[in-house]
């Protein structure tokens, strides 16, 4: 995304380059341009743009790509941990969450 | 939530065993929508057609979702629509059953005579239905299989909005339903150059924005979000400024307590709408530092204020406790814009509140602290 990047370093997306079939689906699914394809095979090409939203790892037929999957919402996480389960958007109600 | 999922289950159920496009059908003769402008024959019986024009009251019913009003009753009946004269070679196109995403969509198809077959996300959003897992495998192959798809059209295609992918596995669509998933650009606006281009997306089709306008349309949920919890803060200052030395006074509500409620007000204000709309120039990465910035200018402005009229304020400690209180709670509300915004992760999140949540919790309560004293001295 131009111009807004969040904190670097922290992203569990991790890519096993041995199950890699070149597919590119995780390049199509990709909102912010996380991967490239490199030598026929998918590489992270920018990881800290990364928002783990899951997208590339439910999409992978060969499940080379893993990522902890969920929501980047302090609500979310407050809430989740007030009730004492994941965090939930769980603000369904209001039109903007997650 | 369990139980808003359990009631929105409930009229899904009773449609499964029925085509869900005689929901349509249904629809047409008794609720006729106004975006419903006639049906189509297909070998599996009558489907609407809608038009791909918005009128103001769809206009009106987004303002009012974005407000957090009549989201419920903002929800398309999940089945198969169809836009213009389609036939069996015509794309399908998948979309949520939340108005603002089904207008979207429609309103982008003039021209395109396609097939919408809008699945059942109980009325959420693509992306966070996706994110839920509502807008998922499971839902399109059994919406799939409930409106006899194969039946009404000829290829095996399904085209899905990009933002469904976090829920929907393609591969398994395939294996379940015999139907391949492309996914098409995240804009429906750009549907049309994407059917064009062979269903094929561009860099630019594929990746997320959050541009100004983006950001600012989201401001009302923020606000509608937060309401409840300042304006019960603005009250309970309000209340406790009658303390004081001696007996409760009324009096006291009235020269202090009315300025503390509004100070609350006017930092819940600030700290809901101008960390979205200033995000990319406010410094730092994280949002509760971004929210500090805001609430720093805030309490620059209180302390200039103190300084030229110090009668609207109890006395120093009472400004001091404001100059601490105002950016504790723009941090607090800018941080929690990180659910509505598009690029941040949960790890990430995660991290911030690690350190920025007891900094706000330590200062909110040397805030209070300090204004408490001022009650007293």
């Amino acid at each position: 995304m131009v111009g807004l990047r969040y904190i670097p370093d922290v992203t569990t997306l991790k890519l096993d380059i041995e199950k890699c079939t070149g597919c590119t689906m995780c390049t199509i699914v990709c909102p912010h341009a996380v991967f490239a394809i490199e030598e026929k095979r998918s590489k992270i090409d920018d990881a800290d743009a990364c928002m783990e939203c899951g997208a590339c790892a439910r999409n992978c037929p060969e499940g080379a790509l893993t990522v902890d999957a969920g929501v980047g919402c302090a609500y979310a996480i407050m809430i989740g941990s007030l009730r004492g389960t994941e965090p939930t958007c769980d603000c369904a109600k209001d039109a903007s969450c997650c | 939530m369990n139980k808003r999922a359990h009631q929105a289950n409930k009229p899904d159920r009773q449609t499964c065993c029925q085509p869900a496009v005689q929901i349509g059908d249904r629809d047409v003769s008794k609720l006729s929508r106004h975006w419903i402008s006639g049906t189509i024959q297909t070998p599996v019986g009558q489907v609407p057609v809608v038009t791909t024009r918005l009128l103001s009251s769809d206009k009106i019913g987004s303002y009012k979702a974005r407000w957090g009003v009549g989201r419920m009753a903002s929800r398309v009946e999940p089945g198969l629509y169809a836009v213009g004269r389609p036939t069996d070679k015509s794309p399908v196109l998948v979309s949520a059953n939340y108005k603002m995403s089904f207008d979207r969509l429609r309103s982008c198809l003039n021209g395109t005579d396609s097939w919408i077959l809008v699945i059942n996300t109980h009325g959420i959003n693509v992306w966070c239905a996706a994110g839920k897992g509502t807008f998922g495998t499971d839902e399109i192959v059994a919406r799939v299989r409930s409106v006899r798809l194969s039946e009404v059209v000829s290829h095996r295609k399904l085209i899905l909005p990009q933002l469904g992918a976090a829920g929907v596995a393609a591969h398994e669509v395939k294996k379940y339903s015999g139907f391949r998933v492309r996914y098409g650009p995240i804009r429906a606006r750009d549907i049309q150059a994407f059917l064009e281009a062979d269903m094929k997306t561009t860099p630019e089709m594929r990746q997320v924005r959050f541009g100004i306008r983006e950001r600012i349309v989201l401001i009302p949920a923020e606000l509608v979000l937060s309401a409840k919890y300042a304006l019960c803060a603005a009250v309970c200052f309000m209340l406790l400024s009658g303390l004081g030395p001696g007996v409760y006074s009324l009096d006291r509500i009235a020269e202090y307590g009315m300025a503390s409620g509004l100070l609350i007000l006017l930092a819940y204000v600030a700290g809901t709408t101008v960390p979205p709309a200033l995000l990319p120039w406010l410094p730092g990465r994280s949002f509760s530092i971004k929210g500090v910035w805001v609430g720093i200018i805030l309490a620059a402005g209180i302390w200039w204020y103190a300084s030229h009229s110090p009668e609207t304020f109890r006395n120093q400690w009472s400004v001091a406790g404001w100059l601490v209180i105002v950016p504790v709670v723009s941090s607090f509300l800018a941080m929690n814009f990180t659910g509505s915004s598009t690029y941040t992760s949960l790890s990430g999140v995660l991290k911030e509140m690690r350190v920025a949540l007891p900094i706000q919790i330590c200062c909110a309560v040397i805030g209070v602290g300090l204004w408490t004293i001022g009650l007293f001295v």
